[in-house]
This record gives structure tokens, C-alpha cells and sequence, in this order.
């Protein structure tokens, strides 16, 4: 097929594409630097997850051959992972009310630029947290048991796992389109599916029918794998699931937030 | 030697959200380097045609060229040559004045040195020079308006679309904005701008269209369009609706069309033309020899009601498509959160 006249090729486009979601990484990135109490509070509300789940639960909570510390943290990591889709979500829907994005649409610049640049600072905000929150973790008596390459593959799960949640909430913020639905719709998905899971307690102390929710519950999923690469477990059964899950979530949300933000206006 | 191609050629346009047809075969052409003023309540569609135009939405049919290009086979050569300044200034807060026109002139594809150097040309140009390295957070509606313009510009566009430039600004930032605008015209861009202001399109446009349910109901310069309507108007008021008729009859030989009454305001419009203040004189004369009493009175130019009275018969009305309508509701809100 012939590119009509005035239409750059696929390979201008390609080297276009990269360099314009760098450009709104970037701007992403700076807003964040900008507003240090965003930062700020973003860290503290996951530090003080950890510390409260470590000394005011963590008493009552007993994990055969695991100190609480151990076990909690990869839950807490998860649960931070995926709250940071927050910021996806009501960035967009502020950005889309804005006008930023039709005028971004208007530009040269490549069409999904935004949507990339968005998710790129989000994932490089995600790495950001964790590493704090393993600081937080090592403090109050976490450790990996079982060496580097595993440790820093329960990172790289946590980010992937994050910019899976993350591609979720971008199509909910470009459909719902408000900024304060979207907050309130946030607290209504993420609250259940990181809770009603095993990153905080075992699966099995939980009634049989809640059970059945939580099992499948790609948190729970995630959260073994990285409890397995951390201290030890069955690694390759809980990271194929894990995968499998990010990789569904990807495949149907990603073309679900394209295809939001190509009819929003 | 051929002529040049219109900048902007619009053929039967037609764009509809569900049942409503926000456009409705609409019919334009600009000439390149010329103002056109594209006036309408809001609903009117003129938004609407601005999106088809800038390549943010599709049109159901007809067809949109800007300098040539058709928007939709080929948006890309459109989107290198437009530049577009919504209704809503699309300011990054958290970023400077500077980055955010660095970053806009870098996302038009200016290398890197380009974009800076043209950054601090513009905010230069356009009075912000000092305010460059603040956040835009800080920025009052008129330096927000302008940065919004000067982001528009970064890559030295041959068409302008603004839409609605001076919506929410007060007196004062409206005129410095005219003047803005005036001097980009002299330099050769071409212009669309939409607005609710019979005055602004007057101030700025060449030429004059006005839409009405996503359709071109008159299209002309300014005095011709003054002309159509009837020039100034003097507005009567009136103490006691019950003296309507007696206001009605008095005023109907002063006027150069028919005097309409709106039950609502109590007010009798009469348009008299370039008369000016004697037909006030006599207006008031011939009220007071029937006996009229009078609330107010007074001699005002033609607005877009009076414009919308005289070209349709009926008051400029504030319906809109529901997209229009979510829209704005969105921005609004999103706005109201912006303010510090």
C-alpha cells in the first residue's frame, strides 16, 4: 500500500514514536518532581502500610516458617504496584479535561504518545517505590534468602505486574473522564482485589466461598511468585501464572485504553 | 498560473453525535492569509467543525482540506502546518512557562536547540519573558491564555485555529489578546476563530459566518452583517407589560425593521441602523408623548442575539449535543479543581 503524499514512512514514524513518549515521559516525570508532596505522600501511605501491617497485625499473625516482615512485604509491594495506577488514571482524565490531549492530537507528535509516555513514568515511579519500600522492608526484618538474580526478578515482577494495573486504570480514566469518578472508582476495584488476597494473610484462613475469589486473584498469584523468588517456594508454577495474567491484562486493556483514547475528546 | 488552494475548504461537512447533527452540510472556504470569524451560541457546532478541521475528529460525511491536504486521508501534512488553542488553556500547571513550550515546539519535532531558542522567542513576543521560569500554576487567566496562543505558534504554523481565544477573560486580557491576534495576522497567518461575540468577530474577522444548529445561516463582512441585523439598537424597557403594544406601535416608525417585544426582559428592541443617538432622542420622544413608562432605555450595538433575532427569528439558543455538553461540564470541573 502507497502512503499518501505528506504522510511520513513507517520508519520516520517508528523513530518519531519513541522520541515523542520520551518528550511526555519526561514532562510526566518533571510534574512529579514539581509537586514533592505528591511524592511525598505517595511514599508515605505504602511506608506506613508496611509498618502498620508489621508491628499492629503482624503480632496477631502467624506464618508457618516465615517471619511476618517476610511474608507481608512482597504483599505490600504488590499493593503499592498496583495503587500507583491512581495516578494513571486521574492524570489522564485531568489531562483529557484539560484540552492537553486533543492538543497533543493536534501536533505532529505520534497519536499514542501520551498513552506510552503516560505508563512509562508510572512504571519508572513504581521502580522508585518499591526500592524504598524494600528499604522499609530490610529495617523491620525482611531479607532475600535466595540471592540476587531472584531478588531483582521479584522487582522486575512487581513493575510488570504494576504497569498491568496500570494499562487498566488508563482505559478507566479515558472512559470515565472525571477525575473524581475516577478516584471513587479507583477505591471501589482496588480495594477488593488487593485485599481479598493472599498478600497480606494465607489464603486458607479465609471462609471457602472468599477463598474461591482469592485464589485465582492475580494479586495472590503475583504475590506467591514473589514470596518464591524472595525466600524460596515454587518459583516456575506461580511466575507462569503470574505471567499469564499480566499478559491477559495487557492484551485486553491495552487495546481497551487505545481504543479510549482515539474517541475521547 | 493557478490560483492557490484555498487554506481551508469545507464541502457539505456533516458530523452527528447520536440524533443530533452538531454539523449539518456545512459549506466554507478561507482564503489564505484572511480572518475568518466563525460566530454561534454554544451547540452552534463550531467546536465541532474546529475538531473535524484539526484532525481530532472524523467527519460522517462531506469533505475538510486545510492548504490542500484532506484531514482525514492525510492528517499528518494537516497536523504539520495547524496550530490549535482550545477553549480551555491546555497549560501543563506544574510545568514553566518555558517547558511547556519547549516541550511543545519538541513534540512538533524542532530538534532540541530549535525548540528551546524558539520557546524563549515567543514567551518573549508575548510578554512572559520574565514569568518563563515559573510554573504556570501561578499564572493569572490573561499570561495563561497567551502562553496557551504562544504554544499554538511553536512551529510557526500557517493556519490558526483558536477556539473561543477570549472566553472567560476579563475586559482588560481580551483586548491584549485582540492585539496578539492581530499582529499574528499581519504577518500572514491565516485565522479560524470562533466565538459568541458579534464584537470580537467584528474586531478580528475578515469575513464573518454564522452557524446556527450546525448549519451556515449568513456569511458576509462585518458592516454587511451589521447591515443585515440593522445596525445599533435601542432597547426599551418596560415598567408595566400591559404598555407592550402601545411601545411596539410608538417605536415601529423609527426602526429600519420591525420592533420585537421579549416578554422576558420587558424590553422592546428596535434596530435603527447608523441613526445613532437621534433615534434614542426621538424613541424616548415618542414614548413619553404615549405615555409609556420606561424602566430603561438605551442605545446599544447588536449582539448575537440580535443578530440570531434577525437572521432565524429566534433567540440565540443554548442547546447543545450531549458530547458538547459532557464535555464542557468536564473541563469546567476540571478547571474549577485547577484554581488554586
Amino acid at each position: 500500500m502507497s502512503t499518501p503524499a505528506g504522510e511520513p514512512g513507517i520508519a520516520a514514524r517508528a523513530r518519531w514514536a519513541v522520541s515523542d513518549s520520551r518528550v511526555l515521559t519526561e514532562r510526566y516525570l518533571l510534574q512529579l518532581v514539581r509537586v514533592p508532596t505528591v511524592l511525598f505522600f505517595s511514599l508515605i501511605q505504602p511506608v506506613m502500610f508496611v509498618l502498620l501491617f508489621r508491628y499492629v497485625f503482624g503480632g496477631a499473625i502467624h506464618i508457618p516458617g516465615v517471619g511476618y516482615a517476610e511474608y507481608m512485604l512482597p504483599g505490600a509491594i504488590a499493593q503499592t504496584a498496583a495503587f500507583a495506577s491512581f495516578g494513571t488514571a486521574i492524570g489522564l482524565a485531568y489531562d483529557l479535561g484539560r484540552g492537553l490531549i486533543d492538543r497533543v492530537r493536534s501536533m505532529p507528535a505520534a497519536r499514542f504518545a501520551v498513552l506510552v509516555g503516560r505508563l512509562t513514568s508510572d512504571t519508572l515511579r513504581s521502580l522508585a517505590v518499591v526500592i524504598v519500600l524494600l528499604g522499609v522492608g530490610y529495617a523491620v526484618g525482611f531479607r532475600f534468602d535466595n540471592g540476587p538474580g531472584p531478588a531483582l526478578l521479584m522487582v522486575l515482577v512487581a513493575v510488570v505486574f504494576g504497569l498491568a494495573i496500570c494499562t487498566i486504570a488508563a482505559f478507566v480514566g479515558l472512559a470515565l473522564k472525571d477525575p473524581e469518578a475516577v478516584q471513587s472508582f479507583g477505591l471501589v476495584w482496588l480495594f477488593p482485589l488487593t485485599f481479598v488476597s493472599g498478600a497480606f494473610v494465607p489464603v486458607q484462613t479465609m471462609p471457602g466461598w472468599l477463598q474461591a475469589v482469592a485464589r485465582p486473584n492475580p494479586v495472590t498469584l503475583v504475590v506467591s511468585t514473589m514470596r518464591s523468588l524472595a525466600y524460596g517456594g515454587p518459583i516456575a508454577t506461580h511466575l507462569w501464572e503470574s505471567l499469564a495474567w499480566v499478559v491477559a491484562i495487557l492484551a485486553v486493556f491495552g487495546p481497551l485504553a487505545v481504543r479510549a483514547y482515539r474517541r475521547a475528546s | 498560473m493557478s490560483t492557490p488552494p484555498a487554506a481551508i475548504a469545507v464541502e457539505g461537512l456533516v458530523k452527528t453525535f447520536g440524533s443530533t447533527r452538531a454539523l449539518d452540510g456545512v459549506d466554507l472556504e478561507v482564503p489564505p492569509g484572511s480572518v475568518l470569524g466563525l460566530l454561534g451560541p454554544n451547540g452552534s457546532g463550531k467546536t465541532t467543525l474546529v475538531r473535524v478541521l484539526t484532525t481530532l475528529s472524523l467527519p460522517d460525511a462531506g469533505r475538510a482540506r486545510v492548504l490542500g491536504h484532506d484531514v482525514v486521508a492525510e492528517p499528518s501534512a494537516v497536523r504539520r502546518r495547524i496550530g490549535l488553542a482550545g477553549q480551555f488553556s491546555a497549560v501543563d500547571d506544574h510545568l514553566t512557562g518555558f517547558e511547556n513550550l519547549d516541550m511543545a515546539g519538541r513534540l512538533c519535532h524542532l530538534d532540541r536547540a530549535t525548540a528551546a531558542r524558539r520557546a524563549q522567542e515567543l514567551l518573549e513576543r508575548f510578554g512572559l519573558a520574565e514569568a518563563a521560569h515559573r510554573v504556570a500554576k501561578g499564572y493569572s487567566g490573561g499570561m495563561r491564555r497567551r502562553l496557551d496562543l504562544a504554544a499554538s505558534l511553536v512551529a510557526r504554523p500557517e493556519v490558526l485555529f483558536l477556539d473561543e481565544p477570549t472566553t472567560g477573560l476579563d475586559p482588560r486580557s481580551r483586548l491584549d489578546l485582540w492585539s496578539v491576534i492581530r499582529d499574528l495576522v499581519r504577518d500572514g497567518t491565516t485565522l479560524l476563530l470562533t466565538t459568541q461575540y458579534l464584537e470580537e468577530a467584528d474586531q478580528l474577522g475578515d469575513v464573518i459566518v454564522v452557524l446556527d444548529r450546525g448549519q451556515v445561516i449568513a456569511r458576509g463582512s462585518a458592516p454587511a452583517l451589521k447591515g443585515q441585523v440593522g445596525g445599533d439598537v435601542v432597547t426599551a424597557r418596560l415598567v408595566d407589560p400591559a404598555d407592550a403594544e402601545r411601545a411596539l406601535a410608538a417605536l415601529g416608525p423609527i426602526g429600519v425593521a420591525t420592533p420585537q417585544y421579549d416578554e422576558e426582559e420587558r424590553e422592546v428592541r428596535v434596530p435603527v441602523g447608523s441613526a445613532g443617538p437621534g433615534a434614542l432622542l426621538e424613541a424616548v420622544r415618542r414614548l413619553d408623548q404615549d405615555e409609556v413608562a420606561l424602566a430603561d432605555i438605551a442605545l446599544r450595538r447588536p449582539s448575537l442575539d440580535d443578530v440570531f433575532l434577525a437572521l432565524t427569528g429566534h433567540v440565540a439558543s443554548d442547546e447543545s449535543t450531549d458530547a458538547g455538553k459532557s464535555r464542557r461540564r468536564r473541563r469546567a470541573r476540571a478547571r474549577a479543581k485547577a484554581q488554586p
